[in-house]
């Protein structure tokens, strides 16, 4: 235990734990932005994830389609899907009890993955022969190509979602809506279509992380999981409803989750990622750049 | 907030007698190993359900971690018995007083968390808690502990030739589990989880020692847990992490209670009795258990039941009560 690994070792660790870090942030935003406009987590945010990568690798299994093509139709496939559970089950929860609006994105994320399951068996399935494969040197440091692309990609793709809040017209009445309902309703803004488009926005966001997950990472039923997992500590660490902090929150994890890798063991990187999860819990509960 | 009326007076106690009676009578009738099995399975889940319903459904915290506890009293017992011979009744004991500790433990910080904040803790604990015990040797890691056969005895908590006594054994804890959630529902500290839970600031402004009872509950709650644990442990004699300490036993726990009704004394009770034997059935005509066939039932069952009757089963045939 404790062993300090030699500095190229860590050098190299840090930096594709930052790469890393960015597939995170644009996963994370994907929650924040939902919480931030109607305060529910989407417990079914590592399914959907999910499900964008088993879209990729069918995609490439049936079609012969490269993941990286299938970056929009992954985006497309979940925006609808987020669209439809907001719409179906969302719709009808909120302002519920805390019980409903817990058990309804749990259930269907219990659903969604033993779906997957039943449907496609718990084996592990890779793609086998992507366009973008093997190491790749940056600065004398060897990474992975692939991982490399994706982080870019969900910069770019957390840059888009930054900017169309920020700076246009259906982001800022997004960003009124998720500031004050009633008020943004006053004004004219449809609150259901925010609202929808908010899960379509934010679903469509581990769509584009999902098709590049797909690329190097193996996929399976319970994949969603652990990156919901890490999901919400980004989201809590970056501060529930910010997609800013989810950034800042997602570089920051990626490099503890390897750091507590390479310092302890293996087995306990993801140990270290929830423990940071209570701590900040309990020392900020509104996060790095939380509102709240 | 809901209670079943019909329990109350000659005719509630007449058809308690009744239920109790068609208990204790059942093995004799349905003399199956398999049918004797399954109602084991549903009484230990139905006890599971309820002591998490005294924390969640009572006092409204929703933890998705009771694996937890679970884990803490099979591996406790077990381990006691495994490395100093002891008798596996104190090492229930044992794990009973583990697991409050522990409850009190993990409670004292995450009982500051609100709503979704305390969830997500539970589940980051549960898992927490599942990689340490994978990789603890002292434990049995990964490959788990398989128990040592005994001569069947009450005392030792093993039962070969006959398998009755696990049946009656558990038919008591689940008579326990329910008796003292009966008592909780009809004194002050059932006032008072119900208090917390509809609105914590309310309760504290009244004088409610808020966390004080947020944390009887999970005491209360995880004791029962662990005694189950004790008991899956010499039942099945075999434990590994995969089986005490998975997320997916959390998730059976809430999801038995949700559909059942939550804050309800019947409810886990009707939802293990409705959900254990539909399990059972659809992993017998669906395939195995690798196919998870179950599982999508229960999802679409909780999603379900939160949207469309969020009061659970017992809420559509249950009168209100004030």
């Amino acid at each position: 235990m404790f062993a300090i690994p030699p500095p190229d070792v860590l050098i190299q660790g840090i930096l594709s734990g930052i790469l890393m870090g960015f597939v995170y942030a644009l996963i994370a935003a994907g929650l924040s932005l939902i919480f931030g406009l109607m305060e529910i987590v989407n417990f079914a945010h590592g399914e959907f994830l999910m499900l964008s990568m088993y879209t990729a690798f069918w995609m490439y299994a049936l079609f012969a389609l490269d993941p990286l093509l299938s970056v929009p139709i992954c985006a497309a496939v979940l925006f609808a899907l987020g669209w439809l559970s907001y719409a179906g089950i969302i719709r009808r929860i909120l302002g519920g009890p805390m019980l409903a609006q817990i058990f309804a994105t749990f259930g269907l994320a219990i659903f969604l993955r033993s779906a997957a399951q039943f449907l496609w068996t718990p084996d592990f399935r890779q793609v086998g022969e992507a366009w973008i494969q093997g190491p790749v040197r940056i600065l004398g440091i060897s990474v992975g190509l692939p991982q490399v692309v994706a982080s870019a990609a969900c910069l770019i793709a957390f840059g888009i979602l930054y900017w169309f809040i920020t700076g246009t017209e259906t982001g800022m009445a997004l960003e009124a809506t998720a500031q004050d309902r009633q008020a943004a309703a006053l004004m004219g803004i449809n609150t259901e279509r925010m609202f929808a488009l908010g899960w379509g926005l934010g679903s469509a966001c581990v769509g584009v992380a999902g098709a590049f997950l797909a690329s190097f990472f193996y996929v399976f039923p319970h994949v969603g999981g652990l990156f919901a997992l890490i999901a919400y500590v980004t989201v809590a660490l970056g501060g529930f409803g910010s997609v800013p902090g989810s950034l800042v929150a997602g570089v920051i994890i990626g490099v503890i989750e390897v750091l507590g890798g390479l310092l302890i063991a293996p087995a306990f990187k993801y140990v270290a990622v929830f423990v940071l999860y209570l701590i900040v819990v309990l020392l900020r509960p509104q996060g790095l750049l939380g509102k709240f | 907030m809901t209670a079943l009326r019909p329990v109350r007076g000659v005719r509630g106690i007449a058809l308690l007698a009744m239920v109790l009676l068609a208990a204790l009578a059942f093995p004799w009738v349905f003399r199956l190993p398999y049918h004797r099995d399954l109602a084991i399975k549903v009484f230990l889940y139905a006890m599971l359900a309820q002591a998490w319903n005294i924390l969640a459904g009572y006092c409204g915290q929703i933890s998705l971690g009771h694996a937890v506890f679970f884990g803490t009293g099979a591996y406790t017992s077990t381990v006691l018995q495994m490395t100093w011979g002891m008798n596996p009744w104190v090492g229930l004991l044992a794990g009973v007083v583990l697991a409050v500790a522990l409850s009190l433990l993990i409670g004292y910080p995450c009982f500051r968390l609100r709503g979704h904040y305390f969830a997500i803790a539970t589940i980051a604990i549960g898992e927490i808690v599942q990689t340490l015990a994978i990789n603890w040797d002292f434990i049995g890691g990964a490959r788990g502990l398989t128990l040592t056969i005994q001569k069947d005895s009450l005392l030792a908590f093993q039962f070969h030739t006959s398998k009755y006594p696990y049946y009656y054994i558990m038919l008591g804890l689940l008579t326990l589990c329910l008796l003292v959630s009966w008592r909780i529902e009809r004194t002050r500290l059932g006032y008072y989880l119900r208090a917390i839970r509809e609105d914590p600031e309310a309760a504290a402004s009244v004088g409610i020692p808020v966390a004080k009872y947020k944390q009887i509950a999970m005491a209360i709650s995880a004791a029962f847990v662990a005694a189950g644990g004790t008991f899956y442990a010499q039942y099945v004699l075999y434990l590994d992490p995969d089986s005490v300490l998975p997320l997916s036993l959390s998730i059976l726990v809430c999801v038995l209670g949700v559909v059942g009704g939550t804050g309800t004394l019947w409810g886990p009770l009707v939802g293990a009795a409705l959900l254990i034997p539909l399990s059972e059935f659809t992993r017998i005509t669906l395939g195995g258990t690798g196919r998870a066939a179950d599982l999508v039932i229960y999802g679409a069952l909780l999603t379900g039941v939160a949207v469309f009757q969020p009061a659970g089963l017992v809420g559509l045939i249950g009168r209100r009560q004030g």
